[in-house]
């Protein structure tokens, strides 16, 4: 009964590499996003606030075909990335964009809440002491909003670990390449009979999703730590 | 040594309209809140550029909108000690002190960390975090923080505001060996009257974003509450010297010409000159030498102008060992004292009613 089998495994696999690869290559453009938002004092800024939240309020599903015209083989986007050898039509990394469109907003909105919280006035001082922008964003703005990023990161990975909508319309569903974990539970489901594998994913689901909870309180409170010396 | 600003400048509705030239040690930036001290040394700090107007320190032009120079803040080596602290959170004390000196060539370097944190005596902070600190040592870090940057001038912006009285009286004998060991020139926004008093050179007295007057603390805060509008609390500055000190009653005696004058313990040595700072209305006044009473300081004085104020008060200006001595009584004290200019009477001033902390080194 618990044991899982090569195909749910593969599944699990899946998941955490999409999810992981996901979550990482988006986190400097959420962090980029989230200080804009916070900071920025831009024309456009309102409309770079929609398009991030976007993922959060459009169907999952409109958001896939969105990405699949944009990404797709003969979408714009998708014929640039493949003249230079990148394809990302019906294969993990696809799945890794939309899980990680998906998560976007997640992201950006903790980290946002967090730049916010950095007194501006501490970067003044550091200028003062001679710091330039980069180094007063390397040395003081980004050490103090390390809780909200990590809490930012964590939220993206579990919506990437969890998405399904818009991966199943812009990927499919393809055993061993775009099969994640909420795919694959959705296809056992289709199955008569294999109600046990369904229940087996969906603890790993569970368990995953609140290990990754756990997981992000636990480095926030010592990353606050860290940054407040509390 | 010296700054020389001549600045305008807006911010929402508030406008400043400044021009003043320092020199050498402590120029005191004082008015009320809302005067503009703070916006205009922001403007000398590079944190906002004039409209208007040039700044030069040293020789050296930091603005001069006229020929669009502006020297970002990170380069103008002016090293600010804010009212609030802004130590950085997540930095152990070390690391605050160090902060500026990573940006800056060694050769440049001229503050020695170790001489640094005996002068502040915050040797057994460098490990912790500033959230564990007192105010009173947030601010002695901060005063370090500023000087390891090896400044060319430093500015404090109310660097004692928000302290209470016991680690105000902490804190000044460190900004008075900081004036006289490192000979920096120091902007310092302030106020009160008692640190003013104490630590300025020049005084540069702002009112609704205009300079009010500008000179020696002896001038302008020995002047009449009119010459620097709501600035604080007319009062007299008085250089003594000090005679010997009385731990068992906890009094220090100075003497003023010919008089003696005993002031609450400080921490001078004897022979060196203070400033004593005295408010106008601690000063009483007497026809003739009273017995019984329990103020001790006596000091004999002519009146040399009487002045109605706004209320009950009058203030009389007094000429004593040769100094200028700045008394508030009552119109009815005056009528029946027959005070007029001319009359010799005694000044009498309670030892208590000095503030100790606004007892201050003269700079030499």
């Amino acid at each position: 009964m618990l044991e899982l089998t090569p195909a749910e495994w593969e599944a699990l696999r899946l998941s955490l590499k999409v999810a992981g690869v996901a979550t990482l290559a988006s986190l400097p453009l959420g962090i980029a996003a989230g200080l804009a938002l916070a900071r920025g004092r831009f024309y456009g800024r309102t409309l770079l606030n929609i398009l991030v939240h976007l993922p959060l309020i459009l169907p999952p599903v409109v958001t896939g075909y969105i990405l699949l015209l944009l990404f797709g083989r003969r979408g714009p986007i998708g014929q640039f990335l493949e003249s230079i050898g990148i394809v990302l039509a019906f294969n993990w990394k696809g799945a890794a964009l939309a899980a990680a469109v998906m998560g976007f907003p997640l992201m950006v909105r903790a980290i946002r809440l967090a730049a916010e919280a950095v007194d501006e006035r501490l970067g003044e001082a550091a200028g003062t002491l001679g710091a330039g922008r980069i180094a007063t964003f390397v040395l003081v703005t980004l050490p103090l909003m390390l809780p909200g990023i990590i809490a930012g990161a964590i939220l993206g990975f579990a919506k990437a670990m969890g998405e399904f909508g818009a991966t199943i319309t812009f990927v499919s569903n393809i055993p061993g390449e775009t099969r994640t974990l909420p795919t694959a539970i959705y296809t056992l489901l289709q199955v008569p009979g294999s109600e046990a594998g369904v229940v087996r994913l969906t603890v790993i689901s569970i368990v995953v999703a609140v290990g990754a909870l756990v997981a992000s309180e636990l480095l926030a409170v010592r990353a606050r730590k860290r940054v407040t010396g509390r | 040594m010296s700054l020389s600003v001549d600045v305008r400048h807006r911010a929402g509705a508030f406008a400043l309209d400044v021009a003043f030239e320092s020199g050498d040690g402590v120029t005191a930036l004082f008015g009320r809140s809302g005067a503009g001290k703070s916006t205009l040394a922001g403007l000398v700090a590079g944190l906002a550029r004039p409209a208007e107007g040039r700044i030069v320190l040293d020789g050296t032009v930091l603005v001069d909108t006229g020929r669009r120079i502006a020297v970002p803040r990170r380069k103008r080596r002016i090293g600010v000690v804010f009212q609030e602290g802004r130590l950085f959170p997540h930095m152990s004390v070390r690391q605050n002190l160090l902060f500026g000196q990573r940006f800056l060539p060694a050769a440049e370097r001229y503050a020695n960390p170790g001489r640094v944190v005996d002068l502040l005596g915050i040797g057994d902070l460098l490990d912790r975090r500033p959230r564990h600190l007192s105010g009173g040592e947030q601010q002695r870090v901060a005063i370090g923080r500023a000087l390891l940057m090896s400044p060319r001038a430093l500015i404090m912006d109310e660097p004692l505001a928000s302290l209470d009285e016991q680690r105000k009286a902490e804190i000044l004998p460190f900004i008075e060996r900081l004036r006289g060991e490192f000979a920096l020139p120091i902007l310092y926004i302030s106020h009160a009257v008692a640190e003013v008093a104490r630590l300025a050179s020049t005084v540069v007295v702002l009112d609704a974003g205009r300079v009010a007057a500008v000179g020696p603390p002896a001038d302008v805060l020995g002047g009449s509450q009119a010459a620097f509008p709501g600035a604080g609390e007319a009062g007299s500055i008085l250089t003594a010297r000090v005679r010997d000190h009385d731990p068992a009653d906890r009094l220090t005696r100075l003497v003023l010409g010919e008089t003696a004058l005993f002031v609450p313990l400080i921490d001078a040595a004897p022979g060196s000159e203070v400033r004593v700072h005295v408010r106008a209305r601690d000063v009483m006044l007497a026809r003739e030498a009273p017995s019984g009473i329990s103020a001790l300081n006596l000091i004999p004085a002519r009146v040399v102008a009487v002045r109605e104020l706004d209320g009950a008060g009058v203030e009389v200006r007094l000429a004593a060992e040769g100094a200028t001595l700045l008394a508030q009584v009552t119109r009815r004290s005056v009528r029946e004292l027959g005070i007029a200019p001319g009359l010799p009477l005694f000044a009498v001033l309670k030892t208590i009613a000095v503030d100790p902390t606004a007892i201050g080194r003269e700079l030499r």
